[in-house]
């Protein structure tokens, strides 16, 4: 049941949210605020309950699980579940949720009241996402979070760029890439159907399906489209850089620090476990497709001016690494990604928290114009050297944990590519450094506004350094929360 | 004629009777309100009487036709259709003054027609059916004289529904030349027995062209935009829902006899017709800017992705086409329901340009929102009941490995959504000056209209979060031989 109340809660605060905005704005946020906060103390309180009392005594893989039928005419039942990797990844669906809402730009006239709507709803999807362990009920979840930052982005999104075809792209892109893997899933239900007669679309039932021929590879291909398109991989990324321009700073934080782990959470839950064989097969083009993004999102971020356009890629770069990590195929590369997994969540919330304060009143986000801001704007300034310390790597922060352990991985597995990748993190710190050079440090160019950060903006920072910081100097307990998922 | 039998044929016989008591009653007095008030409640009694008849089902009344489940959740949402129009049609006509009583009666008949399609076992009965449903669907499109488009919608259909009646006759002629049989179980062996004779073939491939254009399939889709745009909304919605429907689910019996390995030639072509209009529905959608015009282009993808489905055959395809249909019954009435609703307005156009949407979630938020679920239903986005038709047509394609149509209809869904999409995203659009003149223009809806739209929102929601009761019927159904 409390796993039913980590989907449903954040939808009833949304709803709620929704309804005060009609009367005002803020009381719509402060409902906002409370839901987020109080779906942080769920999550939590469920993650301890179930570290402290693990289901006893039984074979299932799942610390808490909850089955129901819903339609067995087409073997889908409403299965959820959780281990301690979807534990994790809700702990920072909820973390950055709150973030969110602390950001939100709620106070503009727009209708506040609807803009929270969608970042609860979302929230609420991605849980959903995190606990599904039917495959159908997954992608219902998959496809749900769509709709909300849809309209984020058309309602509330950038008026200076051009919303209507960024969301437009960002839509078509997962729905036919989602259809694609909808299709595949599918095929798996019918292939084991017909090999021992039982309709279902449960993913661990679907384990070790025999597959023959060309569908051995198909299938896991068409999950692996539907993950990349969603993390983004180069080539699928073009979606990517419109989104994270237009989107508002509050649904780019979730966009870019929780959808776009769905991406690699996939990979880890699905494609890996269910096509162990085509996995290992395809694992070489896959790392190498991931260098490829780490190094065209270092060169890309390092060309951009502007703010937005410079996260996306960096984003690119950071979850090129994940990739590798996760298709190194062995223990320590694929903790090294879930420890990214979760680090550039708060790392990227981190930037959108700061593109938001700069835009904030029409402020620019051109790097060309800005300039010398750290004299206006100290307490920004400082935030955004830690984030720009943690981008890069630096050692004490939780991005290195995650890189370290993806390179030794990678290393285990194919030396050359550890080598380039490693090498490519010398490009990482010449990009972050460029652009905290060009924003903080010189002398003013324009008439950027000295905005810095203000209360909730403040403590939305604090917390991310805050987390930034203890995941990076003690790692270990996040790293326990995966023992017995990843081999 | 048996007690039983007239249970059997009870919601025909409530329906004709209803039809002569309106009729009647128009000739007494004349009234607006009462013809449509007797209207929604025969097709209430319609629906009514569908347990009476299911009381007794499967039953073969005479040699032509046959009441069963199939027949009975066909005629479920004939009638649920035909209720709907009904109360669009009524706050559409309203404000249109004329003479609008007979408009009930041509509504009433051509839904009985439907109905005597799906329930058709012979070709005799599938004929006068697809008659009785269709020229009164002449008057309907037309019905609106004041202006030119819908004279010339309704003469174009006439013509080319006459053209392609005659090809279905022709066809079935041609059949029975050699089967000696009208009768659908007799026709379907002899397609099997003669599976050689090109007299066979060329009659099957004459009833697929009739059918084909009924459906709005490619090649035979060119009138579809034409007569969608020119007819009454509330029409365009009864054309795009019944008459497709009940053309296919006739077309579904009569091909679940025939083995799916007879005549590939003609699954090939009815393949390749399923795939263009997939792809050339929505590539014609992309290019409108007229709602309704896109609508129609949409219905015509729409028919090619149920065509896949019924390419499986069986009661594989009778599943997913039935729960296709109910999932597109009900968003497409929605849709077109919202277009009536704003053109039951007092300048009497029609509002289905893509500017009359602009800004429509500032100034009617409800049926914005309506219009939107509806459409997300249509692209099949999840948690509608659109999603799960597409999942059920996925399964059938697998099941009867169907690969490459499987395949067309992901890249067509795909492309599909650039439309929906783009209507959302103009209704969302801050709306231009002066709307609030318009505003004030708009009418009130009329409660039964929002009950309509109420109920179709809860129908849309309800089968795509938690469809297994109306699967659980679905299932129910078995399209055996007789």
């Amino acid at each position: 049941m409390t796993l039913t109340a980590i989907i449903l809660f954040p939808l009833l605060g949304g709803v709620l949210a929704w309804a005060a905005g009609w009367k005002s704005a803020a009381s719509a946020r402060r409902i906002a605020l409370i839901a987020a906060a109080l779906q942080c103390l769920l999550v939590a309180a469920l993650a301890l309950r179930l570290r402290l009392a693990p289901l006893a005594g039984t074979a299932s893989p799942w610390l808490a699980e909850l089955r129901m039928p819903w339609i067995p005419q087409i073997g889908a039942s409403f299965h959820l579940a959780a281990d301690g990797l979807s534990m994790a990844m809700l702990l920072l669906t909820a973390f950055l949720g709150l973030v969110a809402v602390l950001v939100s730009e709620g106070a503009s006239g727009r209708n506040g009241g609807g803009l929270h709507l969608c970042l609860l709803s979302a929230l609420a999807a991605v849980s959903g996402v995190f606990l599904a362990a039917d495959l159908l009920l997954f992608f219902v979840f998959f496809e749900a979070m769509l709709v909300p930052v849809y309209f984020l982005i058309i309602l509330w999104g950038d008026l200076r760029e051009d919303r209507f075809a960024a969301a437009l792209k960002f839509f078509l892109f997962t729905q036919a890439s989602g259809l694609v893997m909808l299709v595949a899933m599918l095929v798996l239900s019918f292939l084991n159907a017909r090999a021992t007669g039982q309709l279902t679309l449960d993913a661990l039932e679907l384990r070790g399906v025999p597959l023959a021929g060309a569908v051995a590879l198909l299938l896991p291909l068409g999950f692996f489209l539907a993950f990349a398109v969603k993390l983004p991989m180069v080539p699928l990324h073009s979606w990517q850089p419109v989104t994270y321009a237009a989107i508002p700073a509050s649904g780019g934080i979730i966009l870019s620090g929780v959808m776009a782990k769905v991406g690699a959470y996939g990979l880890l839950r699905f494609v890996l476990p269910l096509f162990p064989a085509a996995s290992s097969q395809l694992a070489p083009w896959a790392m190498v497709l991931a260098l490829a993004g780490i190094l065209y999102g270092a060169f890309a971020a390092f060309a951009q001016t502007d703010l937005r356009r410079f996260i996306a890629y960096s984003s690119i770069n950071h979850l090129g690494f994940v990739v590798l990590g996760i298709f190194s195929m062995n223990g320590l590369g694929q903790r090294g990604a879930f420890a990214l997994m979760v680090a550039h969540g708060c790392s990227v919330a981190g930037l959108f928290v700061l593109a938001g304060v700069m835009e904030r009143d029409g402020g620019s986000r051109d790097m060309a114009r800005l300039g010398g801001l750290w004299a206006a704007a100290p307490r920004l300034g400082a935030f955004a050297l830690l984030l720009i310390m943690a981008t890069l790597g630096l050692p004490g922060l939780a991005n290195f944990v995650g890189e370290f352990l993806v390179l030794l991985g990678t290393f285990q597995a194919s030396p050359r590519i550890a080598v380039l990748a490693a090498l490519s993190t010398g490009l990482s710190a010449a990009y972050a450094l460029r652009f905290m050079q060009r924003i903080f440090f010189g002398p003013r160019r324009g008439a950027e506004p000295a905005a810095d950060l203000s209360g909730r903006q403040a403590v939305a920072a604090l917390l991310l350094v805050a987390s930034l910081l203890l995941l990076g100097l003690f790692p270990g307990t996040m790293l326990q929360a995966v023992n017995g998922v990843l081999p | 004629m048996s007690a039983y039998n007239v249970m059997a044929m009870s919601p025909f016989i409530a329906g004709a009777v209803a039809v002569v008591a309106i009729m009647l009653g128009i000739a007494v007095r004349r009234s607006h309100r009462a013809s449509a008030a007797a209207t929604v409640a025969a097709f209430a009694l319609m629906l009514a009487c569908i347990p009476v008849a299911a009381g007794v089902a499967p039953r073969q009344v005479t040699p032509l036709v046959v009441i069963d489940a199939y027949a009975l959740f066909w005629l479920a949402i004939i009638f649920g259709a035909g209720m709907a129009t009904a109360i669009l049609a009524r706050d559409y006509l309203r404000v249109r003054g004329g003479q609008p009583e007979e408009f009930y009666l041509l509504l009433l008949i051509s839904c009985i027609g439907a109905g005597a399609m799906v329930c058709s076992r012979h070709f005799a009965s599938f004929y006068l059916g697809l008659e009785v449903m269709t020229i009164p669907l002449y008057g309907m499109i037309s019905y609106i004289c004041s202006g030119k488009r819908g004279v010339e919608a309704g003469l174009k259909y006439l013509i080319l529904a006459g053209a392609a009646s005659a090809f279905l006759l022709f066809g079935a002629a041609l059949i029975f030349s050699e089967a000696g049989t009208l009768d659908f179980v007799g026709m379907a062996c002899a397609t099997v027995n003669y599976s050689g004779s090109l007299v066979v073939l060329a009659g099957l491939a004459m009833v697929l062209v009739g059918v084909g254009f009924k459906l709005s399939l490619a090649p035979f889709h060119l009138w579809t935009p034409d007569v969608y745009e020119g007819a009454p909304a509330p029409v365009t919605a009864f054309m795009a829902t019944v008459s497709k429907g009940a053309v296919l689910a006739a077309l579904l019996r009569y091909f679940s006899t025939v083995s799916p390995d007879t005549f590939m030639s003609l699954r090939t072509a009815f393949s390749l017709a399923a795939a263009a209009s997939m792809i050339a529905g929505n590539l014609l959608a992309l290019r409108q800017t007229n709602v309704k015009r896109i609508l129609a282009c949409s219905s015509i993808a729409h028919a090619g992705y149920v065509a896949v489905a019924f390419l499986a055959l069986g009661d594989i395809a009778a599943h997913a086409v039935a729960y296709y249909f109910a999932a597109y019954f009900a968003a497409t009435l929605g849709a077109f329901g919202v277009i009536t609703l704003l053109s039951a307005n007092g300048d009497l156009r029609e509002h289905d340009a893509m500017e009359d949407y602009r800004g429509l979630f500032h100034t009617r938020p409800v049926l914005a929102a309506v219009l939107a679920l509806m459409l997300l239903s249509l692209a099949g986005v999840p948690l509608t009941a659109g999603f799960l038709g597409k999942v059920y047509v996925f399964m059938a394609g697998i099941r009867a490995g169907l690969w490459w149509q499987t395949g067309v209809l992901v890249f067509a869904s795909a492309v599909g959504l650039v439309y929906y999409l783009r209507i959302i995203a103009v209704m969302t659009a801050t709306p231009k000056d002066g709307d609030h003149a318009c505003e004030v223009l708009l009418p009130a809806v009329s409660s039964a209209a929002k009950g309509l739209l109420a109920a179709l929102t809860l129908a849309v929601l309800w089968m795509g979060i938690y469809p297994a009761p109306l699967l659980r019927i679905i299932e129910g159904i078995h399209l055996s031989a007789h």
